[in-house]
């Protein structure tokens, strides 16, 4: 900006010079330079209004939009507090109909502090009074210790037991509140269930964790704080699941047997509905593992998924069907049964022999061993061994349990001729009933593999098809004809049509060898053989049945009656729907 | 006329302040009210937990079955088995004619329908339930 001077000289000598006033001048100029100084003082005032303005504006429309925006907000629903940054909210977990299997409680802990405490001796003698698991004079020690201000009594409290401590009277004896996993079931499902146990402990809270089954498995999913109100929905359903274990339970102790398990599954999804391992425990009182002895004989061990055994003749199931599928064989091509069949040093025969040569439908029915083994020479081992392994059978299941991980098939490394040919019927390869109920839903269903998961799954995409259509008939026209005149006559339930295939196999000696007279007697089936929905498998551990004159251990004598009984009660409770035998024959070819 | 707008607008700021006060108050009322709600709501969900989880435990199969053994005589329940499955043609329907043909009207109809399914069933004598729980 040119700053124009008051008294401009050259015009106040010019006006001098021609003798006029030089003051006008400086007024004129006077007035030009006030009315700037009002021009620019009144823009500054504008912008100040403006500014201000703007941010009232700003202020009252922040104001406006919070509240806006509270008014527009959902309303919250109140969580139960939770302190100390412990996250104890645990997904409830169901059956299939939405039936509680675990769930949680809110019960007390009880705990000391020393700085209130009054009369620690007279404190620790009433509360061993009232737990009897309590030692009196170590927890006196402990409420009697100067160092200590702070001592854990006891995890959870009934109703009464907190009355019967505030009686006690001691102002140091306090409580906490306490979620406690339940199992409202007590033993059913147990080993599916596992159990779960405290882990981060505060006095407010406490931290739930899966110690085993799918509590531990699916821990990380149960915890989830977002997915805490949402039940995980499991593919067991508790009236099948309780009726199975009554039933298995009655047949292991009237077969003095040392352990049995059963699986029933869906043979198209692999949903497992029952699941059942015996003897079982309490998972709201988990005891502690074994110390001593086998592993295997702790009521904790899951013979349905974590044991794995030789189960014998129902293995012949897959020589067959893989002979049938390569087109090696026909149900009526004869094979030569004339036994002992000798390879190498060792020697195959059969429980009854039934002549020279049989038919492969024969062979299967009756379940010969020379026969079977005969079908794998012409599969040959290569070829059986990929077999086996399509079918899930040479691996570890991969059901939703912290078991099944650890539980690998045992099969041997070289595989030759002579391995071929005991593995066709049932020995020398090792696999947990679990892994067996899948492969057998394969064999039933049309032929496609079956993933075997204990969630539910409404819809599960056909798998992998593992034979045709036409084999998977032809098994369960043979399967049938084993309930119907064969080794498994005992499972027959009049209007369901169950099939299957009995093996009984001997047990192997840890010190090498087999035991005689120990068997693993086993059931693998499914019903109705027309359309089966369902696959059965029951194996007793050392079952004897004593009725007869002299002591019976073939599973038709044993596994089979037990499998029986559970398809007669499981097979209304699934809804299905007894129909003629004669007709499920005729569907079958049978007659 | 100054001072009366001076004291006009003085009355105003007071009764802003009285009015701010009240709703400060209302407010925290409201909050004291919302939390005793939330503290209930708190007690009611630890309530229906409890009481779900009781349900649960007075409805295990294992006490079912224990409980239908010990009133077999008054109750007669057994396992549900295949046998009781019964097919549609199995119920004898009145031939239309006959004298005990369904009236004309609708619930004259579902009424006999009703009755002749209950005489069936008296028959027939089975057991019709199942020892399995039922969920509410």
């Amino acid at each position: 900006m040119i700053r124009i001077p008051l008294r401009p000289l050259a015009r106040v000598l010019d006006a001098r010079a021609r003798g006029r006033d030089p003051a006008p001048i400086e007024r004129e100029n006077l007035r030009l330079r006030h009315e700037q100084m009002r021009d620019r003082t009144r823009r500054q005032a504008e912008w100040r209004l403006l500014f201000l303005a703007a941010l009232f504006f700003m202020g009252f429309a922040l104001i406006g939009a919070r509240m806006g925006l509270l008014a527009a907000s959902p309303p919250l629903e109140a969580r139960p507090w939770q302190g100390e940054n412990i996250a104890a909210d645990r997904a409830e977990i169901h059956d299939r109909a939405g039936r509680i299997l675990a769930t949680n409680l809110v019960t007390n802990s009880l705990y000391a502090e020393m700085r209130h405490m009054v009369d620690g001796a007279r404190a620790a003698r009433e509360l061993a009074h009232i737990f009897p698991e309590i030692d009196g004079e170590s927890l006196a020690r402990r409420l009697t210790d100067p160092e200590r201000s702070f001592v854990w009594i006891r995890a959870h409290l009934s109703p009464e037991q907190v009355q019967a401590v505030h009686d006690i009277g001691e102002p140091g004896l306090l409580f906490g509140p306490r979620e406690m996993r339940l199992y409202p079931n007590g033993r059913l499902a147990a080993h599916v269930l596992g159990g779960a146990g405290f882990g981060t402990q505060g006095v407010t809270a406490a931290e739930i964790i899966g110690t085993a089954g799918i509590e531990h498995r699916l821990d990380e999913r149960l915890r989830d704080p977002a997915r805490a109100d949402e039940p995980l929905a499991l593919s067991l359903d508790l009236p099948v699941q309780a009726a199975t274990e009554e039933v298995l339970a009655g047949g292991m102790a009237m077969l003095s047997a040392r352990a049995a398990a059963a699986v029933v599954m869906d043979a198209q999804t692999g949903e497992i509905v029952a699941m059942a391992s015996l003897p079982d425990f309490d998972p709201n009182r988990r005891p502690p593992p074994p110390t001593e002895g086998s592993p295997t004989d702790s009521p904790l061990f899951n013979h349905a998924v974590q044991g794995v055994y030789e189960l014998g003749s129902v293995m012949k199931a897959f020589p067959v069907a893989q002979a049938l599928e390569m087109g090696l064989v026909n149900p009526e091509t004869m094979l030569d049964t004339r036994g002992p069949l000798r390879v190498g040093r060792f020697s195959i025969t059969d429980f009854r022999p039934r002549g020279a040569s049989q038919s492969v439908r024969d062979v299967f029915i009756y379940s010969s061993n020379i026969g079977t083994a005969r079908l794998a020479q012409m599969i040959g081992a290569e070829a059986q061994r990929e077999f086996l392994e399509r079918f899930g059978l040479l691996e570890p299941s991969p059901v939703e349990l912290a078991e099944a991980a650890r539980a690998r098939p045992l099969f041997p490394s070289r595989w030759r001729e002579l391995e071929t040919m005991t593995i066709s019927y049932g020995h020398g390869l090792s696999t947990s009933p679990v892994t067996l109920a899948a492969a057998y839903a394969a064999l039933v269903n049309g032929g496609t593999r079956v993933e075997p998961s204990l969630l539910r799954r409404p819809q599960a995409a056909p798998g992998e098809r593992l034979i045709s259509e036409e084999t998977s008939a032809v098994m369960r026209s043979l399967m049938r004809a084993v309930v119907a005149s064969g080794t498994a006559s005992m499972a027959e339930v009049a209007g369901i049509g169950p099939g299957g295939k009995t093996g009984t196999a001997d047990k192997p000696n840890p010190q090498g060898g087999y035991y005689s007279g120990r068997v693993i007697a086993t059931f693998a089936g499914a019903f109705p053989m027309n359309d089966p929905r369902y696959v059965v498998v029951v194996m007793l551990d050392e079952p004897v049945d004593t009725t007869g004159t002299e002591p019976r251990r073939t599973a038709g004598w044993t596994a089979v009656p037990v499998a029986g009984e559970i398809i007669r009660r499981i097979a209304p409770l699934l809804g299905v729907r007894p129909q003629d035998t004669a007709e499920i024959e005729a569907a079958l070819g049978l007659r | 006329m100054r001072s009366f707008l001076y004291i006009l607008t003085a009355l105003g700021v007071m009764a802003l302040a009285v009015w701010a006060y009240h709703e400060n108050h209302r407010t925290q009322q409201a909050q004291a009210e919302l939390h005793a709600i939330e503290r209930e709501i708190r007690a009611l969900r630890e309530a229906l937990s409890v009481q779900r989880a009781e349900w649960a435990y007075l409805n295990r199969p294992e006490r079912l079955r224990q409980l239908a053994e010990m009133n077999f005589d008054v109750l007669g329940l057994v396992p549900l088995s295949s046998g009781q499955f019964g097919r549609i043609e199995e119920i004898a329907y009145p031939l239309p004619g006959h004298d005990d043909a369904p009236d004309p009207g609708l619930g004259h109809e579902l009424g006999r329908v009703i009755e002749t399914l209950g005489r069936i069933e008296h028959t027939a004598a089975s057991p019709e339930t199942t020892t399995m729980p039922q969920e509410p």
